[in-house]
């Protein structure tokens, strides 16, 4: 019996994925459950587990190819047929593979006359063989008027007149050749992304790899985010003495009770939402022509790994404590390094706050999260001279950014967020009274 | 960047210096470096060239000596080795002034030094001369072309005065009264005959059980005939096992390959031609992280680039038949890489030649290869006896034999043994290059009366038809 492997569900709103890479070749023995192929999509890869166990018979896509939810990805046989398929399954693949190449070799033959031996196929020409190679024709397009139907050089330069122009590879003398034709991708590139010909002394010393989809996912979100919001930044400073001093206070005894560290991320979580709950501007997202506030408050947290930046949502975070938040984020973290995060993991955030000081960022305008509206963006911690009661001190300072989509939060309340959340940090006693 | 070159290629042999021409034909800014004073490599410079220079030379002393007389020219030839020598290093002249003047003509900037790759994008020259100051190239690819070097054998010191390799062998004062070859690859039995011609009592160790590993069989074993009738001797299927030399000589130990009783022999002149290495010494491979196989050749894909982008590498430092012309192919070939066009070199119709006299030369495949890989074949072979020209000359050693397949008739193998076969070889090559089969060749009209007749009438026998036989 034959079962067929498919795309299954990838969460919401995620509709395609492409494929990765195959655990196993057709003939392969499985075991359900055992990982057959990678799925790579807009958030996650995923493995796609065996349905059954049984011989691996048939692989229907292969690596790159994007597909769908339901797309057969191919066919496990069960039980006894098993065997027997493994050795079916062989020809098949060389039969494939062989099939194309004698079919064009009989083409380019075109013997004209019935001879007595089987004849060769006649290969081009030399001199038609390179030109060949650097057109857009294929030798069984052309009909070789050379011995036994061979192609000679005339043969491809009168092809290439009739054929349509096409792009040729740029020759170092001309710079201005022709566009490189847009490699197949995942998303339609518009060709104002299309990369102006190089010259290939320069092509050969670059490395041309396939942007990932997540990589692609990031480019094509942070640019629908520029493009449909009016991404403003309002500024403030935050003097971290207040959460410093009490994180020094309390640090190992908050280790002990929570089992988890006090950073600073769970006092920036609080802090934002104690001012989203003023602010719910910067907490909402538009709809058409509705603004539609959200009475709940799940904050992302953006978080760097080696294939790109993800966003991991903490979930409802009002409810939670600080210790609470802060290890959702190092359980997040640690799963986002492993790449196990899921998509529900990353799906829903009503507002996020991005952390550019850990690489030492002094000061940045991040771009949305669209479709929400606000994003704070934290930086690094330095001692700074301020002005305190008419004197300089030195106190460790951080610089806040707070990026706001100004279709529906105004400056007046950009600017009462980050006050407050400048207030909540600067006197976390806030938090206790709700202030 | 003005100071930049498009491309930079280090050495300037028949793959190196092809290479600059055809790129600054194609309109790349190129630089060449070469660490001897002049151009043309060891091919030019101590290798084909001065051979060859030589082997022209003999053969003309052999035949005022031996042939001229049945002509009804009576001459007594008296060799001037000096002026002998004089005529190669004139010759030798000749062909690395003309590279210069080629590399100048195409507006190529040659820098005379030792080059070593700092990156994919900078070639250090340190200039020839003791007191010198290292210079440092921009440029934007690097194609290595430094060739290979001798290759010696384990314990044996190469002295290029008393044990030579074919460096020595082309320059040796006097004529040895006894010279033993170790190796009879192409390099040991040309320069065996070169002073077996002037008068030395040339024997030939080899390894294997046959001479010229690699040829085709028949070929092989048809050239030894030939050869041993002209007075060389073999020793084949034996090993070198001792050598010592000083001014009376040199006294080497024998044994069969396989082990058994050693006999021992005496030289004056022992010629090392045991095969040749990839040279790739101080050019800083390891350090740019250039990768080589264990035999020491540079990795390179199908575009000759090394695993490095950027840089590239063609002739001997990579793997294939180590020949000229076939790294002046890949020259070509990477020059149109890299501006922008499909090169590519055909490796099933590369030419190889033995320039002794008669000459040897093959093309494709050879039996040996046709039964291993299990490929039914028709052979059509014709010797020179039955060749009008051959015969007027009195130059009917020799065949000419062609391989094509039984079913298709396309030619798969082209080997030849007889007067001036190095030159014919090239209709050979282009057929094949044409994939065309026996019968194409055979109804094609070849000048009468020549020597290239043959070639038609082994393209008839590979059908039975031969007119002439």
């Amino acid at each position: 019996m034959t079962v067929e492997i498919k795309v299954p569900a990838l969460g919401e709103s995620v509709t395609e994925a492409t494929v990765g890479q195959w655990f196993k070749k057709p003939g392969d023995h499985v075991e359900i459950d055992e990982p057959l192929v990678e799925l790579e999509t807009d958030k996650v890869t995923v493995e796609v587990p065996a349905p059954s166990s049984g011989v691996l018979q048939d692989i229907k896509v292969t690596e790159g190819e994007t597909v769908n939810i339901g797309t057969l990805l191919g066919t496990i046989a069960q039980g006894d047929n098993a065997t027997q398929v493994k050795s079916v399954s062989k020809p098949e693949k060389s039969n494939n593979q062989s099939a194309p190449k004698q079919e064009s070799q009989t083409l380019a033959a075109a013997p004209e006359n019935a001879p007595s031996v089987k004849q060769a196929a006649m290969p081009p020409s030399p001199a038609a063989r390179k030109a060949l190679a650097e057109s857009n024709l294929k030798a069984e397009d052309i009909k070789g008027t050379g011995r036994r139907g061979q192609i000679l050089k005339p043969d491809v330069t009168a092809a290439k007149a009739t054929s349509s122009p096409k792009a040729q590879k740029p020759s170092i003398l001309s710079k201005t050749a022709v566009a490189r034709t847009a490699p197949e991708e995942v998303f339609p590139v518009p060709s104002s992304e299309m990369r102006a010909p190089t010259f290939p002394v320069d092509t050969a010393r670059e490395e041309r790899v396939k942007m990932s989809r997540l990589r692609q996912t990031i480019a094509r979100r942070l640019k629908d985010a520029q493009n449909t919001a009016a991404i403003l930044t309002t500024f403030n400073d935050v003097d971290m003495s207040a959460v410093m001093d009490m994180r020094k206070q309390y640090k190992e005894l908050f280790l002990k009770r929570h089992n988890i560290k006090l950073g600073f991320m769970g006092f920036f979580v609080k802090a934002c939402l104690q001012a989203l709950k003023e602010i719910p501007a910067v907490n909402a997202e538009i709809d058409g022509a509705d603004i539609v506030y959200k009475n709940y408050y799940n904050i992302g947290v953006a978080v760097g790994t080696d294939k790109g930046l993800v966003v991991p949502v903490i979930h409802d975070a009002e409810r939670l404590s600080i210790a609470q938040i802060e290890a959702e984020i190092a359980e997040y973290g640690k799963r986002a390094r492993d790449g196990r995060l899921g998509i529900q993991d990353m799906q829903g955030g009503t507002f996020t706050i991005t952390n550019g000081g850990v690489f030492g960022s002094m000061l940045s305008t991040p771009i949305l999260n669209a479709p929400q509206s606000g994003i704070l963006g934290m930086h690094r911690i330095e001692d700074r001279p301020v002005a305190l009661n008419g004197e300089v001190v030195v106190r460790p300072m951080m610089y806040l950014a707070l990026s706001y989509d100004h279709r529906i939060v105004d400056g007046k309340e950009a600017v009462t967020f980050l006050v407050r959340v400048k207030e909540c940090l600067e006197d976390p006693q806030r938090f206790l009274l709700d202030l | 960047m003005s100071g930049a070159y498009d491309l930079i290629v280090i050495g300037t042999g028949p793959g190196g210096y092809v290479c600059a021409i055809r790129a600054a034909q194609l309109g790349l800014k190129v630089a060449v470096v070469e660490k001897r004073t002049s151009f043309g490599g060891t091919c030019l410079n101590i290798g084909c060239i001065p051979s060859k220079a030589l082997l022209h030379a003999t053969e003309k002393y052999e035949e005022a000596n031996h042939k001229f007389a049945d002509m009804g020219i009576k001459v007594s030839p008296k060799l001037d080795l000096k002026k002998m020598m004089t005529f190669k290093k004139d010759g030798v002249k000749g062909n690395v002034e003309g590279v210069a003047y080629l590399l100048k003509k195409n507006k190529i900037d040659t820098h005379i030094g030792h080059g070593a790759i700092l990156s994919p994008s900078r070639v250090e020259v340190v200039p020839t001369g003791k007191e010198s100051t290292p210079i440092v190239l921009e440029t934007k690819t690097i194609v290595i072309a430094t060739g290979s070097d001798v290759a010696g054998l384990p314990g044996i010191k190469i002295d290029e005065k008393r044990v030579v390799s074919s460096t020595g062998a082309l320059k040796l004062n006097r004529v040895p009264k006894k010279m033993i070859v170790v190796g009879a690859g192409v390099i040991g039995l040309e320069l065996g005959s070169v002073w077996r011609r002037l008068g030395a009592q040339v024997h030939v160790i080899e390894y294997l059980d046959r001479i010229l590993p690699g040829m085709d069989l028949g070929l092989a074993k048809e050239i030894q005939k030939i050869l041993k009738k002209q007075g060389l001797t073999f020793d084949l299927g034996s090993k070198l096992t001792g050598l010592k030399s000083d001014d009376a000589g040199c006294r080497l130990t024998i044994e069969p390959a396989s082990g058994g009783e050693v006999t021992r022999a005496d030289a004056d002149v022992v010629l090392v031609a045991v095969g040749r290495i990839p040279f790739t010494q101080g050019l800083g491979l390891e350090e740019a992280g250039i990768t080589k196989d264990q035999r020491g050749y540079i990795d390179v894909n199908a575009q000759y680039q090394t695993n490095v982008p950027g840089i590239y590498a063609i002739g001997d430092v990579i793997k294939g038949p180590m020949l000229a012309h076939k790294a002046e192919e890949e020259g070509v070939a990477v020059a149109e890489i890299l501006a922008g066009q499909a090169g590519h070199v055909n490796y099933e119709v590369i030419p190889s030649v033995l320039y002794t006299w008669p000459e040897a030369a093959s093309v494709g495949k050879t039996e040996e290869q046709l039964k291993q890989a299990g490929t039914t074949y028709n052979v059509g072979k014709f010797p020179f006896t039955a060749n009008g020209r051959a015969k007027v000359n009195r130059t009917t050693e020799g065949f000419i034999k062609i391989l094509a397949d039984k079913e298709t008739d396309t030619i798969l193998g082209i080997h030849m043994v007889g007067p001036n076969v190095s030159e014919i070889i090239a209709q050979a090559a282009v057929i094949m290059e044409f994939g065309g089969s026996a019968e194409d060749l055979a109804r094609t009209c070849h000048a009468h009366p020549t020597l290239t007749e043959a070639v038609k009438e082994a393209a008839l026998a590979v059908d039975k038809r031969a007119i002439h036989m």
